[in-house]
């Protein structure tokens, strides 16, 4: 049975004097094999919100997407910008009705009239409103970070290093997290996405080369020539322009279908050439 | 194992099964690449559980006799447990006969060794490796009940899916036309036990942290020591 791709993920928030900060590692996994080395976790929900996500990667993707569609909707509806605690109501009422069964874990971040925010959002449908929080499989690597040096009114360049070396945490010490560090800085003048914050891992080298001489595969040797056995012209109904009004009376067989090559054929030159004029849509050649 | 919380009497239970789970998978890597007049032998140091690294320096290659190394990889306890159980063997051996063992010999000791425990196996990949007795090298690749195999290459452990199709490609020169086999030389094994765990770590999250070679020869045993990346 193929299983569904999780990602096991450090995903990070937090509140500094500006707005908030949220970071996630790059490693998509399926099993022990990693799948993705530089995938995106921090998702898109408003020019004011963004989400990152942990568990089933297609999960995180449709609800995310989903959820992005539906608070555009709901902005132009009440002409505002959307607050964040709409935001987390909609999602945690979603996850709710599917009781678990969308394994998606959120941290959602965003900065609203009411000041900054950062929610944790489990994929039964609880939520909490905190400080500073963490999900995924490394999130405790990354919650001892923030516990041991998280201050309320840190300046922005210190919290970034804050969420860099959470995430950092989980990348070294959780398995199923790894590679860069995203971060994205959300404060009342908009969002910033940072892809990559820092390139934690750099990919080792190889040193040989391995390149393999023309002709190594087998294959190669069985080479047929292409055989033409008949052409046809396809054409969609449109305006003709004169020069093809002009062809096509002149040639009535030739607009309705098919053709046979023969002696009245015109050449592929000359068939090329019409093509932009007469509107052809598709030319099979057999 | 498992074991729970119980709040109510056992009678006022459901009746349940009870699973006896001794089996751990610690991940681990292990490569051996034989030459005309040496052997080569690499693990990675990485040690996990689950998603959990418990070790970032823990080598998996273990020294049997001056010319003989052995390449445990699986569950842990029972590396270890194999491990000390056949040095043992080795002790009584060289006692009995004021000699080592020849490496042909404890391959043929280490397959017993596992067959005997058929129905409780030791849960280890391992390879024996070695130089016979014309000197010659040579790679031995076990089962964990004692199915022996004598090759010149080969590798075992978590990243075996991905190595393995390598070096049949690039030392065995398998499925390929007009090709032939390379001449091993140490450079060459060196490389392609290198260029195996580099790319090993890059996808599989049990493999990576750093790599230990041992080159075997006729004068001794050569160690080398390559970081990997450690994510």
């Amino acid at each position: 049975m193929p299983r569904a791709r999780k990602t096991g993920t450090t995903i990070a928030g937090i509140v500094f004097k500006d707005g908030v900060v949220l970071g996630a590692d790059t490693r998509a996994t399926e099993g022990d094999t990693v799948a993705d080395k530089n995938c995106s976790k921090i998702h898109y929900l408003q020019p004011n919100m963004y989400c990152c996500g942990a568990g089933t990667a297609a999960d995180l993707e449709m609800t995310t997407a989903l959820m992005a569609s539906q608070l555009e909707l709901h902005r132009l509806n009440t002409n505002r910008q959307v607050p964040v605690v709409a935001a987390n109501r909609m999602l945690k009422q979603m996850l709710f009705r599917y009781q678990g069964h969308i394994g998606a874990a959120l941290v959602l971040g965003g900065v609203d009239k009411n000041g900054f925010h950062i929610y944790s959002i489990h994929p039964h449908g609880s939520t909490d409103r905190l400080p500073y929080t963490t999900m995924g499989s490394g999130s405790l690597a990354a919650m001892s970070v923030f516990e041991a040096r998280w201050k309320p009114d840190m300046e922005l360049e210190e919290a970034k290093q804050l969420v860099r070396d959470a995430i950092a945490g989980g990348v070294f010490n959780d398995l199923g997290s790894g590679s860069n560090i995203d971060l994205c800085v959300i404060t009342k003048d908009g969002a910033n996405m940072i892809r990559p914050y820092d390139v934690a891992n750099i990919k080792g080298e190889r040193l040989g080369k391995y390149e393999y001489k023309r002709g190594t595969t087998d294959a190669t040797k069985i080479v047929r020539p292409i055989i033409v056995e008949s052409q046809s012209v396809k054409m969609s109904r449109c305006v003709l322009s004169s020069a093809a009004c002009k062809f096509f009376k002149e040639n009535p067989g030739s607009a309705t279908g098919s053709f046979t090559p023969g002696p009245r054929d015109f050449s592929a030159t000359d068939r090329d050439d019409l093509l932009p004029n007469i509107g052809v849509t598709s030319l099979g050649r057999t | 194992m498992c074991s729970e919380v119980q709040s109510a009497q056992d009678y006022m239970r459901d009746p349940r099964k009870h699973y006896f789970s001794p089996y751990m998978d610690n991940g681990g890597t292990t490569v051996a690449i034989a030459g005309e007049d040496f052997v080569m032998v690499a693990s990675d140091t990485r040690l996990s559980r689950g998603f959990n690294i418990l070790s970032r320096e823990q080598g998996k290659v273990f020294n049997l006799t001056p010319k003989t190394m052995l390449a445990s990889t699986g569950c842990w306890a029972d590396v270890l447990t194999l491990n000390k159980v056949l040095q043992a063997r080795l002790m009584m051996y060289s006692h009995e006969h004021h000699d080592t063992m020849s490496t042909t010999a404890v391959a043929q000791l280490l397959s017993t060794m596992l067959y005997w425990r058929r129905f409780f196996p030791y849960y280890v990949s391992n390879m024996l490796v070695g130089l016979d007795e014309s000197g010659k090298g040579v790679v031995y690749h076990y089962d964990p009940v004692g199915h022996m195999e004598k090759l010149t290459f080969s590798a075992a452990g978590a990243s075996v899916s991905l190595i393995q199709p390598f070096l049949d490609n690039q030392v065995g020169a398998f499925n390929m036309e007009g090709v032939d086999p390379p001449k091993m030389t140490k450079e060459l094994a060196r490389q392609l036990i290198h260029d195996s765990f580099v790319s090993a770590a890059e996808r599989d999250i049990n493999t990576g942290d750093g790599i230990i070679i041992y080159t075997i020869t006729k004068d001794g045993t050569a160690e080398e020591k390559i970081k990997l990346r450690m994510d």
